[in-house]
């Protein structure tokens, strides 16, 4: 295998793995071994190895949830060791490798802990509350015609990278697992300032931070007290800026729009 | 009005108020300093005792007095609502949750900070605002109340000057997240600023802390029971006195 250290030593680990039957039943730690894992194994390829194992021993495997394991599409959402996406900054679950622990090392597995996810079973948790707060606002309702001609718009480099920095937001819920707030500011306001950086996004700028302010709280998530933990977390590196963005965008929608209500 | 009242108990209308109320109390913070200043004068409290007189009588002091108290009680307030917002969204806690790995101690525990402050506050107010406005103080040479006696011989209980130097570490503390912080709910964050204002905030929370720690430490260490520096520190406290007229 590329890249793999032929002398690296298969390592055994403890895991103390959050067990939950459903979303209505306690949940509660339960400890697993595991053995002979490769530390060139992704850390859901670990999970993998127990649960062939639970299988052949006629338990039930853990859940949790991924997709693309390629670091793109935000499904995996484990918190390792207290940190959401485990010890490595700027990294998702599954982008995470078992070299970064070591033989005979305990390991704590929970899912994201909010009430605005609630947790399905075991380590996967309900993250729709995310796509409740897109539809509130979070795209550009626009009949798009034909292809238009490339640089009809004029945008300035600087602005589309920055707009595309925010865009790079994966909505894995890092954000709010890691605030002390469960808060998910800063998913909103990567989106919002996202949007609005660009002109495409002016057309509905104001009611889209209204919009999605409103069903952020209606979900139940807290309100950000500026800690830093989110960015700190982010695997995909989303600035506080963007949630000052938020901030300005949402006093401004306030006070200029034609919302009274 | 349903939009001015759903805009201000929405989760970033209640940061809003918490942040302006905040600045708002930092520029209490450094007027009641550098007012209190006058403490160290070696006069037998004549400069700090018209002072407080002043600060006791002046209709526009008496007038922005409510400002103040509304903007302690809107900032004490809406911080508690946060709070308790907050809390609600994660009934179930991490088993293990290392967040001292991505963030700082003071910006987690501003509502233990807060109550702290607010503990002294309420402590402080009584012992000096409550006797100085509606008790009983013998009156100095100039026939003004002798707040500068009270303060001088409560700056000689143990467990008192160990409560306000307590109160300003929380306050400290408090301010390190707080005025950064409040600029960023704000809006004001900018690449050129935000280090600049970063700097400031620091340097703020400690010089101000520092400077009201130092007046109930300086009169338990280095003053006698009438505030008359000890022979130790009188000619240093003499000099600066002079140095400054």
């Amino acid at each position: 295998m590329a890249g793999s250290n032929p002398n690296a030593k298969p390592m055994n680990l403890t895991l103390k793995v959050w067990r939950q039957k459903n979303r209505n039943s306690e949940g509660k730690i339960v400890d697993y071994q595991v053995k002979d894992i490769s530390p060139d194994m992704s850390f859901l390829e670990m999970l993998d190895v127990l649960n062939e194992d639970l299988l052949h021993r006629g338990e039930e495997p853990v859940a949790f949830d991924h997709d693309c394991r390629e670091g793109i599409c935000g499904s995996c959402n484990l918190f390792i060791n207290g940190r959401a996406h485990g010890p490595e900054k700027g990294t998702t679950t599954c982008q995470l490798h078992m070299r970064k622990f070591s033989d005979g090392d305990t390991i704590t597995i929970e899912p994201w802990r909010a009430n605005s996810f609630p947790v399905n079973k075991d380590l996967s948790v309900d993250r729709s509350a995310f796509d409740r707060i897109i539809q509130a606002g979070g795209y550009i309702s626009i009949n798009t015609g034909g292809t238009p001609d490339a640089n009809e718009i004029p945008i300035p480099k600087e602005i589309s990278d920055r707009a595309f920095e925010a865009a790079t937001c994966i909505g894995c819920g890092a954000c709010v697992a890691a605030c002390k707030n469960a808060s998910a500011m800063l998913f909103v306001s990567a989106k919002v300032s996202q949007l609005a950086l660009l002109p495409q996004g002016h057309v509905e700028r104001k009611s889209r931070v209204e919009n999605m302010v409103a069903q952020m709280d209606k979900e139940g998530f807290g309100a950000c007290t500026n800690i830093g933990s989110c960015a700190a977390e982010c695997p995909v590196g989303i600035s506080l800026e963007n949630i000052a963005i938020l901030n300005r965008e949402f006093l401004a929608a306030k006070a200029t729009s034609n919302n009274l209500s | 009005m349903s939009w001015i009242s759903k805009t201000f108990s929405s989760s970033i209308g209640r940061k809003i108020i918490v942040a302006i109320t905040g600045l708002f109390l930092c520029s209490f913070l450094v007027v009641h300093l550098i007012g209190n200043l006058q403490l160290f004068k070696h006069d037998d409290g004549v400069a700090f005792n018209i002072y407080s007189h002043f600060m006791g009588t002046n209709p526009v002091i008496r007038t922005v007095e409510w400002v103040l108290l509304l903007g302690f009680g809107f900032h004490i307030y809406e911080a508690w609502a946060l709070f308790s917002r907050n809390r609600s969204a994660r009934s179930v806690a991490y088993v293990s949750n290392h967040s001292e790995q991505n963030s700082r101690w003071q910006s987690r525990n501003m509502s233990l900070l807060g109550t702290i402050i607010l503990v002294f506050l309420l402590v402080h107010l009584y012992n000096f605002f409550y006797r100085a406005r509606f008790g009983e103080l013998d009156p100095d040479i100039n026939n003004n109340d002798d707040l500068y006696t009270l303060v001088v011989s409560s700056f000689h209980q143990w467990w008192y000057v160990a409560l306000y130097v307590l109160a300003q570490v929380a306050l400290c503390y408090h301010l390190l997240h707080g005025f950064k912080s409040a600029f960023q709910t704000l809006g004001l964050n900018h690449r050129k600023y935000t280090p600049a204002i970063e700097v400031i905030g620091y340097a703020f929370s400690i010089i101000v802390c520092l400077g009201f720690a130092i007046m109930p430490l300086y009169f338990f260490f280095f003053t006698n029971e009438q505030g008359e520096p000890l022979s130790a520190v009188a000619p240093l406290v003499d000099s600066i006195n002079l140095a400054l007229k």
